[in-house]
């Protein structure tokens, strides 16, 4: 099954201070139906190895820019290495990663965040010796193009509950509390690209309905999102395309109705 | 014992205190935030003691010799940042203590070629050479006074620094999980030299400040290097209001202790360690 592959992306020239990226930004935000075809991310060929095992077996993944993504597997099947692998906290051993059209293998983490990657881990990774107000603002930065669509006042309109909560140490949060928190200060670096690894995972289903919604919001909003969750149904049903991995091998990537409408596909993927 | 002797002691003991913060603050920040274990951090303040003795010798100011000293500490710090100890942020202890043990041996035999293994003093700036009458027989000195103030100011641009600055809040974001302060986008390698920097920075500033008030001596960084590691492990392993208190109860401790009891002086702080670790294992201000 051959990933659906859009040509190779015409090398923009990245000065990032050209103003008439914003309008295109504009495009892309209207254009919801069919996202643009420059890539963002577009990973090829990745092998990932912790220690003396083989955790990625040549994986290759693309997300266009404004595009939604889901990421399926079940457990230990390296979803996790995967991104870690792409934003430069896990180094591929072969293979190649380009972020924005230009080769990011080997650069640092901060590096390949700065160019408009946010990323909220699996277990949250909020700051627990900061408090609230400083785990956002730390983060605050204009995104690749300058934009400042998100700031402070925006993220806490967006999650009052923080608003209510901004003295507070991130450890005294409850478990909803502190993944808005880390989808807060991930917004506050103005992304192009949302990376949510496990966003819902023990979660009250209340709470985590809320940060489905959220989701959606941010979505809508024109930043690309990669979505890994185990509530599959949900995610097929946001993502534009949906990305198995069994073993470390994408076994599936398409269209997501493809995926959700084929029984036998979810039962041998993802057990169910 | 009168009030006067007493307000003198107490002034001695916390300027000692003070001055031992600004030594302690860059061991623990360097301990607590990056994983290392620093034993050369002593040299620095060796370092700035003669670099502070030899450049007044030429300039004839102890001031524009510590304005000279300053910036080239600094480079030295971020020198040694990105060439040594960077190595080490991911290596065992052992690895730390074997190459920072090793460095005190090369600061060592490099002050010797380069400033000679005699003893040396350096003056009192004029301006600050004077003393507060408190009674007919005892004075203050102002030279004392004055650092006193100079190492409250630094402590209290720290704080700022560490509590109210972005780039604080990053420092200690990165104390806590490096990994994703990097994927926010900041270059966590910039703020650890930026830290290592600031640290040998103050500690060479305690030499330099306190070269009128001691000699300049070989392995005068030894001394301090001991007393540090136990103002950090009181406080609390890189906690600066930590440092902060045991600098200031150590300070206090060691000079009443030379004074009520000569005898045991040597061993007061020691004896304090003790009692706070079996009080409080992981120190007055430390976590867990
Ligand atoms: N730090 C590590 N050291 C060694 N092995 C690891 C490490 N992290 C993950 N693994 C192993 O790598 C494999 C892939 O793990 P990964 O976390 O990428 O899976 P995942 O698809 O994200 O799983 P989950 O759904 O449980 O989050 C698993 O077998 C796991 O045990
Ligand atoms: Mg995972």
């Amino acid at each position: 099954m051959a990933e659906h592959r859009s040509p190779p992306p015409s090398p923009r020239p990245e000065g990032g201070g050209d103003h008439g990226s914003l309008s295109s930004q504009a495009e892309t935000v209207q254009s919801r139906g069919g996202p643009s075809t420059e890539l963002i991310l577009d990973a090829n060929g990745l092998h990932s190895f912790y220690g003396a095992s083989h955790i990625l077996h040549g994986v290759d993944f693309t997300v266009k820019k404004g595009e939604t993504i889901g990421l399926m597997g079940r457990n230990g099947m390296g979803k996790t290495t995967l991104i870690k692998s792409m934003l430069g906290l896990v180094r591929p051993r072969q293979g190649s990663v380009r972020v924005r059209g230009v080769d990011m293998t080997h650069a640092a983490p901060h590096a390949i965040a700065r160019r408009g990657i946010a990323y909220v881990p699996e277990g949250r990774g909020i700051f627990p010796n900061l408090s609230v107000r400083e785990n956002l603002i730390m983060a605050a930065r204009a995104g690749v193009d300058g934009r400042r669509e998100w700031d402070y006042e925006r993220v806490l309109h967006t999650f009052p509950r923080l608003g209510e909560r901004l003295a507070n140490g991130g450890a005294q949060l409850s478990g909803g509390e502190q993944q808005m928190l880390t989808i807060g200060r991930a917004l506050m670096t103005n992304p192009d690209l949302l990376i949510l690894d496990e966003a819902t995972e023990g979660l009250a289903p209340l709470i985590a309905k809320e940060i489905w919604s959220i989701i959606k919001t941010i979505r809508a909003s024109g930043i690309a999102t990669l979505i890994v969750d185990k509530n599959y149904g949900a995610v097929m049903a946001l993502a534009d395309r949906s990305v198995v991995l069994v073993k470390g091998r994408v076994v599936f990537a398409g269209e997501s109705a493809e995926l959700s409408g084929n029984q036998e596909l979810m039962h041998r993927f993802l057990g169910v | 014992m009168d009030l006067a002797f007493i307000l003198i002691q107490l002034l001695n003991g916390l300027q000692y205190g003070l001055l031992l913060f600004l030594v302690s603050s860059g061991l623990t920040l360097v301990f607590g935030i990056m994983g290392i274990i620093n034993l050369a951090h002593g040299s620095f303040y060796m370092v700035g003691a003669y670099l502070a003795w030899s450049l007044a010798s030429m300039t004839g100011n102890l001031a524009t010799a510590i304005a000279i000293a300053i910036p080239l500490t600094v480079v030295l710090g971020m020198a040694l940042e990105k060439l040594l100890f960077r190595q080490l942020y991911t290596r065992d202890h052992l690895y730390q203590v074997l190459l920072t043990y090793g460095l005190i041996l090369v600061f060592e035999e490099l002050r010797s070629i380069i400033w000679g293994d005699d003893v040396h003093g350096v003056a009192v700036p004029a301006l600050l050479n004077a003393s507060i009458p408190l009674t007919e027989n005892l004075s203050y000195p102002v030279y004392r006074l004055a650092i006193s103030g100079v190492c409250l100011l630094l402590a209290l641009a720290l704080y700022l620094l560490i509590q109210k600055t972005r780039l604080g809040m990053m420092i200690r974001a990165g104390a806590s999980n490096r990994d994703m302060v990097q994927s926010l986008g900041i270059d966590i390698k910039l703020i650890y030299t930026l830290v290592f920097a600031m640290g040998v920075a103050l500690a060479a500033f305690a030499g330099m400040i306190n070269a009128p008030l001691s000699s300049v001596t070989p392995n005068m960084g030894s001394h301090v290097l001991i007393i540090c590691f136990v103002v950090v492990v009181i406080g609390g392993i890189g906690s600066v209001k930590g440092a902060m208190a045991a600098s200031l109860m150590i300070g206090l401790a060691e000079t009443f202790g030379q004074v009520l009891v000569p005898d045991f002086a040597g061993m007061i702080v020691y004896v304090l360690m003790a009692v706070v670790l079996v009080w409080r294992p992981e120190g007055l201000f430390g976590r867990k």
